[in-house]
């Protein structure tokens, strides 16, 4: 559960600054210029002494549980150039009455067609109407298991763990990935995501070890990037997946590394339904940034996003995962 | 309903009578009451709405849910609503106990003879204002279905930004005004009086464009700096339609309805705690009875380290002039004088005129503000108090602007000011208030005002707002 102060709904007018000014009051019959009625230790409207009296901000509080925050958050989301594919995965199975038989369970007796089969057979025999119903009228209906099948797809979820990113990099890196995967989990069901860490080389790590594990070393992006092809071309067949990939990096790239990098997203986009690459602006000025190299690319399949602090996260989940049709949610 | 509340019901019913006996003996002079008992929910919906048969907004909804909170958390609690209206509705809350009920009815009859006697309350209608207010919230209604609710609904919000700027003494100057319209701009005309020729006596003569040969009004619209920022609006904006004006209208005539109230809300509230009192003492009460209506009674008229209690000083005023009315003129002179006050007096008179040395003294007031992160007291003079406690409650409390012109630049625009009087206003109210103006006037809107004793101009032109120093 968390609390999300909802800032009301204030009604404007011209009003004196209550703050400049003096207010009268009323002592106990000793009080002397100088007294202390109140002290505050921010300086926040609303909490001087007269509480009820001077103005302040109106805020209302709204308990919402992080579920609820997420779907809000997630409605417009979606995976973008999502396309029907051979292999689909297993999503849920439904049932359906989609079929009449002679035998089965009295409560599911079709009524309807039972009378049409007694009506057709006194028709035949020369006597027409309503009446005498044997067992071989009898009509039941029946259901049948429809498995239901989703497009599946894989998102690669790529991170630079190198020295160069700090607390507040990996920190804006993860919360980038948290939420995405959230947000994957929570719209579909068959999504496959793959964490892949690297510094100068990459490796693939489980969700545990992405979420919590620091490491450190130069940084050569274009180690995640190979890693990702060779996992497409070895695990996931262009035919059967929607493949996605998403990097986050501070940038700090090995200059002489950036050509090949833009090889290889060019290859990636080859594969993948759309390339995302964030880069978290730390406090420190690069003057030559993967962000700057990557502005080359044309492709409009491939996103690049900057972020400077944590409230950039959801911006960049925007435009990574634009809904293409937003009512179509 | 139980068997108690039952009995507690007739009991009331049996007491009112009484209670009104008493008040009129003590010459108390009231419309023909109506009490009604109403549970917590309907008495604070009343109350958010400020009457029974209000239009709907927002705001009201935002004022119960702050008042009911307080209910039922049982931080605070009104036992009774009353209403300037004739006969009078009073509001008491169902689960009040029987005296409760006994001291808010009695308080109720000090209102009630307090609005249909002093003078301030002469132009309000308490005949038909129910009736008028609930025929004006059936037209919002209509408005909401043919324009659609949102947009009725800003522009009340927008209305309301600048419902306080009235003129609510506009009956008295209207013939004032009516005398400078029929004049040219100098002084060549007809005079009305053999003395209008003295009002011009400071202006070097022939100071005007039209060289003496005065035929046209003036240009400038208004004549004088008009005060009723609503009216000006309704009479002279371009752009709004029928439904609009008729919002506009509305929203005066309550504004000056509920003026009168604003302005006498110390004397309304000492007077009525002052009759209660009164009245109470006139009834047969038993030992715990009393009690408790010395408890509750303590509780109205607790004083407070942060704001004045209107009920305390109200009350210990009309007790101190009478004190002092029968020892100097005699016995029974003080409460002539205190009927005659509650006739002629407003606030500001009021305490002009009566709050003594003593009992600022004797009341241990204070003025206090804030210093760095303190609020500290820093005034305790008498007089420096008296005039504080005045001009706080001057205008009601408002700051007075004013129509300066209505077509300023020559371009329809709205150029408000400010009569600045050492008090600045709140910026970010100011801005945001602008705006609203603006929907109302639909072209570019202005304020001049003074920060830190620099004249400044606030300009609204429709998308952005900006500052200057003039």
């Amino acid at each position: 559960m968390v609390k999300i102060p909802i800032r009301s709904l204030e009604q404007y007018r011209f009003r004196y600054d209550s703050r400049k000014q003096k207010h009268a009051g009323q002592g106990d019959g000793k009080s002397q210029v100088g007294d202390v009625l109140g002290s505050e230790q921010q300086p926040a409207p609303g909490k001087g002494p007269g509480a009820g009296e001077l103005p302040g901000q109106d805020y209302y509080e709204a308990e919402v549980t992080i579920d609820e925050v997420a779907q809000l958050l997630f409605d417009d989301l979606s995976l973008p150039n999502l396309e029907e594919k051979k292999n689909k995965k297993l999503a849920s199975e439904t049932v359906e009455f989609r079929d009449v038989r002679k035998h089965g369970i009295q409560s599911n007796i079709d009524r309807k067609r039972t009378i049409l089969e007694v009506i057709k057979r006194n028709a035949l025999s020369g006597s027409p109407g309503l009446h005498g119903i044997t067992p071989e009228d009898l009509r039941y209906k029946t259901w049948e298991i429809t498995p239901k099948f989703e497009s599946s797809a894989v998102v690669l979820a790529m991170m630079d763990t190198s020295g160069s990113m700090g607390p507040f990099e990996k920190y804006i890196a993860r919360s980038f990935f948290f939420w995405m995967v959230k947000f994957l989990r929570t719209k579909y069901e068959s999504v496959e995501i793959v964490f892949l860490a690297h510094h100068t080389e990459a490796r693939e790590v489980t969700e545990e070890e992405f979420f919590t594990k620091g490491e450190s070393g130069g940084t050569r992006c274009s180690s995640v990037y190979k890693l990702a092809l060779e996992l497409i071309d070895n695990r996931y067949p262009l035919q059967d997946y929607n493949i996605y990939a998403f990097h986050f990096s501070d940038g700090d790239n090995l200059t002489s590394d950036n050509e090949l990098c833009i090889r290889l997203i060019d290859q990636l986009l080859l594969r993948c339904k759309l390339v995302g690459y964030g880069e978290i602006e730390g406090p420190y000025y690069y003057t030559s940034t993967l962000n700057s190299y990557f502005k080359r690319i044309t492709n409009s399949r491939f996103v690049s996003v900057s972020i400077r602090d944590k409230s950039g996260v959801y911006p960049a989940l925007k435009s990574f995962f634009k809904n293409p049709d937003p009512k179509g949610g | 309903m139980t068997t108690q509340a039952l009995q507690e019901l007739q009991q009331l019913e049996e007491a009112i009578p009484k209670i009104l006996e008493i008040a009129k003996g003590f010459g108390l002079d009231f419309y023909p009451m109506r009490f009604e008992i109403c549970p917590g929910d309907i008495i604070y919906t009343i109350g958010a709405y400020g009457m029974p048969t209000r239009y709907t907004h927002w705001s009201f909804g935002k004022s119960y849910h702050r008042m009911k909170t307080q209910y039922d958390y049982n931080l605070s609690r009104i036992y009774e609503m009353v209403v300037n209206s004739d006969p009078c509705y009073a509001f008491l809350l169902e689960g009040n106990t029987i005296i409760q009920n006994k001291m808010v009815a009695a308080h109720v009859l000090g209102h009630c003879d307090f609005f249909k006697n002093n003078t301030y309350y002469s132009a309000t209608n308490p005949k038909d204002i129910i009736e008028s207010m609930s025929v004006a919230a059936d037209r919002f209604r209509r408005y909401e279905m043919s324009q659609g609710q949102r947009k009725v609904e800003a522009f009340i919000d927008s209305v309301m930004s600048v419902q306080e700027h009235i003129d609510p003494h506009r009956k008295i100057k209207r013939k004032e005004t009516r005398n400078a319209r029929s004049k040219g701009c100098c002084s060549h005309d007809k005079l009305e009086t053999p003395y209008d020729d003295l009002w011009d006596l400071d202006k070097s003569k022939h100071q005007c464009s039209c060289s003496g040969g005065c035929t046209k009004k003036h240009a400038k619209t208004p004549e004088q700096p008009e005060k009723d920022i609503l009216l000006f609006i309704m009479e002279n904006s371009k752009d709004l339609q029928e439904w609009q004006l008729d919002i506009i209208s509305v929203l005066r005539d309550e504004m000056l309805y509920f003026w009168p109230q604003m302005q006498t809300k110390i004397m309304n509230e000492g007077w009525a705690t002052y009759w209660h009192l009164r009245i109470m003492r006139n009834l047969d009460l038993s030992e715990a009875d009393a009690i408790e209506f010395a408890k509750m009674n303590a509780g109205v008229i607790l004083p407070s380290r942060n704001s004045i209690n209107p009920y305390f000083l109200g009350l210990k005023m009309f007790e101190d002039i009478e004190k002092r009315w029968d020892k100097e003129f005699g016995e029974g002179a003080g409460r002539e004088k205190i009927f005659e006050i509650r006739e002629m007096d407003n606030d500001t008179s009021f305490l002009r005129n009566y709050l003594t040395k003593d009992l600022v003294e004797e009341l241990d007031l204070y003025l206090y503000r804030r210093i760095g992160n303190e609020w500290k007291i820093v005034e305790k003079n008498w007089k420096t108090i008296r005039d504080h406690l005045v001009s706080s409650m001057t205008n009601a409390g408002f700051p007075v602007i004013v129509v300066e012109d209505g077509d300023y630049g020559r371009r329809g625009e709205l150029y408000l000011r400010h009569a600045f009087e050492e008090r600045e206003l709140d910026i970010k109210y100011l801005e945001n208030t602008l705006s609203h103006v603006f929907n109302l006037w639909s072209r570019p809107v202005h304020l001049e005002t003074k920060i830190d004793n620099k004249p400044v101009l606030f300009t609204f032109d429709g998308e952005k707002s900006g500052r200057k120093f003039i």
